[in-house]
């Protein structure tokens, strides 16, 4: 039988299948759903851990005692976990460990566009790349058994539209293999698994040693494969990208390469041996390309296609097109030329109405505070009309960049803004630091008690795990003051003059500080108050409640209108409305 | 068996992603190789989504080449008007009758498209375009959200496929309380 599944879904099902037992990860577009997925098997534990870091360390101590272990994670979360990573390509493991990995290229949800086969090289490990999602099922299985047979993590590499795109798996019949009946002893082996450094010099050679016979076994594998055609041209490729050409280049030699780490010399002579011209398409860096010129062979590559962004049919075609690959163009020219008569607004994504962030930082923009940011959905706090957040560079940076402008000293006053999440993944130690190390700055904990951006996952915080049980919830407010802050107050981003009050009193204190802004994701809540409304006749159109930049509120010809269905009623428009214009019904 | 490149486009919560999944389960059914993809991320706080649905005999990439686009499916008019480039000469537009204005509008910043401008814009990929008040026969309906649902029983029209097979799927994929509501939406869209 056959089901249509994601990527996502795919990876989680091929390594319930293969036995894997413990899975951890920290949410991040796009591979969040692969823990999801996975959590719902029987008879596996799944965890959200605060960061990618210790989730990795988590997926290798599982390894370390035996078990089959997953670990997942977008592109720069192999970022944060990869110090755990390298370790664990010297110590090598017990059980197999899959490290599912989801790059981002065109940065659909990310800020940076890394291509993350670079690790394998670096790290000195294998990786694997599906095509689709039968593949993400099978290849599960097959880096698993590698895993083991090599005693080495195995990485399976997806992109965006590997992740996301569904399409049909083979469900088979048998389930997982029983775990084993009695609890195992653990197999104590200091020389292996303790890296210091007399230990880890004895493990470097394997490695290196290991990496050349995980080069020979990749010649062989079925997922490397040529695959004939027309040998005038040969392309090489991987992942979405060998669909995208295989589309292009319906008759072209292919050179399908499955494993993308280490690389299959002798297939690659041989491929090369048979094809008049060898052009590799390759999103993101030349990472075979230069693999294969240092091998001696004459390659095409990013020559012609380009090193940024995304691929799709359409751009190899053009690319394709340009360098002279192919001569019918399959698109009729005039229609792909002709340019929209009319110019159509985008639609950029923004605060969802009745979100506690609008609040904070309509606050933060009038006090005029120069306003160091981080990830999540709070974000969006940068963009106009709210305009009020001047950096944001990955998970965790907020706090520390604060005490570093802070340290060099600016006329500003200065906020750090961090999401509750956010917070747990990487804000404890910089706050520590703030603190140790003396700058008087504000932090602000944007705590909407989930994880939202990345679809409403449980954190440390909430009380609930990845598999839906009731836990211990880490209380914000008593682990800040437990570092030692004295100035902490927790207050409702939906009382605006309050929150000002707040936030006054702390960037007048002289002293490091935190505010806890809190208002649950409505989103997740599912709250929804009475929306107020626009008495038109005192409306004078002034413009200032669309400053909060909230979707129901729209400037009409003569006043301002409120959209009932979309506003949650969370109130700020009746707050900021300078004639009180905005009132909210009283029954 | 004819390949067949569907594009929806719309906005986040309008219900595409339901509606994607339910037309790639129907391929699938009917014996199709399907492929399905779409961004999303970012599409809960009202941004654009865009799902690409493939039928054929065998399909490669999950996502349609320019040109190649045999039925475009608009939930929402401006962000039907992007796709023109993407449409065959003889592509079917299938376009809601519909507005959610995008925040530089709410703003008075930007101007929203009237739906001469946006018919003008399509042409120049296809002439083929029809307008549907799937919102309007929806809220009728009683449930504004089922504006998907009416929208593939207009495209049913098109794909052929039986009616059981494609109700078959809808309530399969809907849970048991709406399955009544949906049956009608999709009868209502398909008789239009």
């Amino acid at each position: 039988m056959k089901k249509l599944m994601t990527g996502n879904e795919a990876l989680a099902y091929g390594a319930y299948l293969s036995g894997v037992r413990v899975g951890a990860a920290y949410p991040g577009t796009p591979s969040t759903e692969i823990m999801e997925n996975f959590a719902r098997y029987p008879g596996v534990f799944a965890e959200w851990a605060p960061n990618e870091k210790v989730a990795m360390d988590v997926g290798i101590g599982a390894a370390y005692a035996g078990s089959r272990a997953m670990v997942s994670m977008k592109h720069v979360g192999l970022n944060v976990a990869a110090d755990s990573l390298f370790y664990a390509v010297y110590t090598g493991l017990k059980g197999g460990l899959v490290i599912a990995c989801a790059d981002d290229p065109g940065m659909h949800s990310s800020q940076n566009e890394q291509d993350n086969r670079n690790y394998a090289k670096f790290a000195k490990l294998p990786m694997l790349e599906p095509a689709d999602s039968e593949e993400c099922k099978q290849f599960m299985g097959i880096a698993l058994e590698m895993s083991e047979a090599f005693d080495t993590p195995v990485i399976v590499r997806t992109v965006t539209r590997i992740s996301h795109s569904s399409s049909p798996v083979e469900i088979l019949e048998d389930g997982p293999p029983p775990p084993p009946e009695d609890l195992p002893l653990y197999e104590r082996n200091p020389l292996k698994c303790v890296m210091v450094p007399a230990n880890a010099r004895q493990r470097h050679p394997v490695i290196e040693e290991k990496i050349k016979k995980l080069a020979d076994y990749a010649e062989t594998i079925a997922i490397n494969r040529i695959e004939p055609g027309d040998d005038s041209l040969g392309i090489v490729a991987s992942g979405s990208v060998y669909q995208y050409a295989r589309e292009v280049f319906p008759n072209a030699t292919f050179l399908k390469l499955g494993m993308v780490y280490p690389l299959p010399q002798k297939l690659i002579k041989e491929f090369a041996s048979r094809v008049k011209t060898v052009v590799v398409i390759e999103e993101l860096d030349p990472f075979f390309e230069e693999h294969i010129r240092l091998m001696g062979i004459e390659v095409k590559g990013k020559d012609i296609f380009p090193m940024i962004g995304e691929f799709s049919p359409s751009l190899i075609h053009q690319c394709a097109l340009e360098a002279g690959l192919i001569d019918a163009p399959a698109v009729e020219a005039e229609a792909a030329a002709t340019a929209p008569a009319v110019e159509l607004p985008i639609r950029p994504p923004i605060l969802c109405p009745g979100c506690g962030h609008r609040g904070m930082f309509h606050v933060l923009r009038e006090t005029g505070v120069l306003v160091l940011g981080d990830i999540g959905c709070y974000t969006l706090g940068f963009a106009p009309p709210l305009s009020a957040m001047h950096t944001c560079g990955c998970m965790g940076a907020s706090i520390g960049v604060a005490h570093g402008v802070a340290k060099a000293g600016v006329k500003d006053r200065i906020v750090a803004v961090i999401g509750d999440s956010t917070f747990f993944h990487s804000g404890i130690h910089p706050l520590i630091d703030v603190l140790y190390n003396e700058s008087n700055i504000t932090v602000i904990i944007a705590d909407n008690s989930v994880t939202a951006m990345t679809g409403h996952q449980q954190h440390p915080g909430t009380g609930i795990t990845l598999q839906k049980k009731t836990t211990h919830a880490v209380d914000l407010e008593k682990l800040v003051r437990s570092i030692g802050y004295n100035l902490v107050d927790v207050v409702d981003p939906y009382n605006l003059e309050k929150f000002e009050e707040v936030l006054e009193n702390h960037l007048n204190s002289g002293k490091p500080s935190v505010i806890i802004s809190k208002r649950p994701c409505v989103l997740y809540t599912k709250e929804k108050r009475t929306p107020p409304q626009v008495n038109a006749d005192e409306c004078t159109n002034c413009g200032t409640c669309l400053d909060l930049g909230c979707s129901p509120l729209m400037q009409e010809e003569n006043n301002v209108s409120i959209d009932p269905m979309l506003c949650n009623g969370c109130g700020l428009c009746v707050q900021v409305c300078p004639v009180e214009a905005i009132v909210h019904e009283v029954n | 068996m004819k390949k067949v490149d569907i594009l929806m486009a719309g906005v986040g919560g309008q219900g595409t992603i339901l509606a994607s999944n339910i037309l790639s389960e129907v391929g699938l059914e009917l014996g199709y190789d399907v492929k399905k993809a779409e961004v999303h991320g970012m599409a809960q706080r009202g941004g654009t989504v865009e799902s690409h649905v493939r039928w054929g005999e065998k399909v490669y990439s999950p996502v349609i080449e320019q040109g190649e686009v045999d039925i475009l499916l608009g939930f929402e008019m401006l962000e039907s008007g992007r796709w023109s480039a993407y449409l065959k000469k003889d592509a079917v537009i299938i376009i809601n009758r519909y507005r959610i204005p995008p925040p530089a509008v709410n703003l008075g910043k930007a101007r929203y498209p009237s739906e001469e401008e946006i018919e003008s814009t399509l042409k120049s990929g296809s002439q083929n375009i029809l307008w549907i008040n799937a919102t309007e026969i929806a809220k009728e309906l009683g449930n504004p959200a089922m504006v998907g649902v009416v929208l593939l029983g207009v495209l049913s029209k098109h794909l052929g496929g039986a009616e059981d097979v494609w109700l078959g799927v809808i309530k399969r994929m809907v849970p048991p309380k709406f399955q009544e509501l949906n049956t009608k939406a999709f009868l209502a869209g398909r008789q239009i």
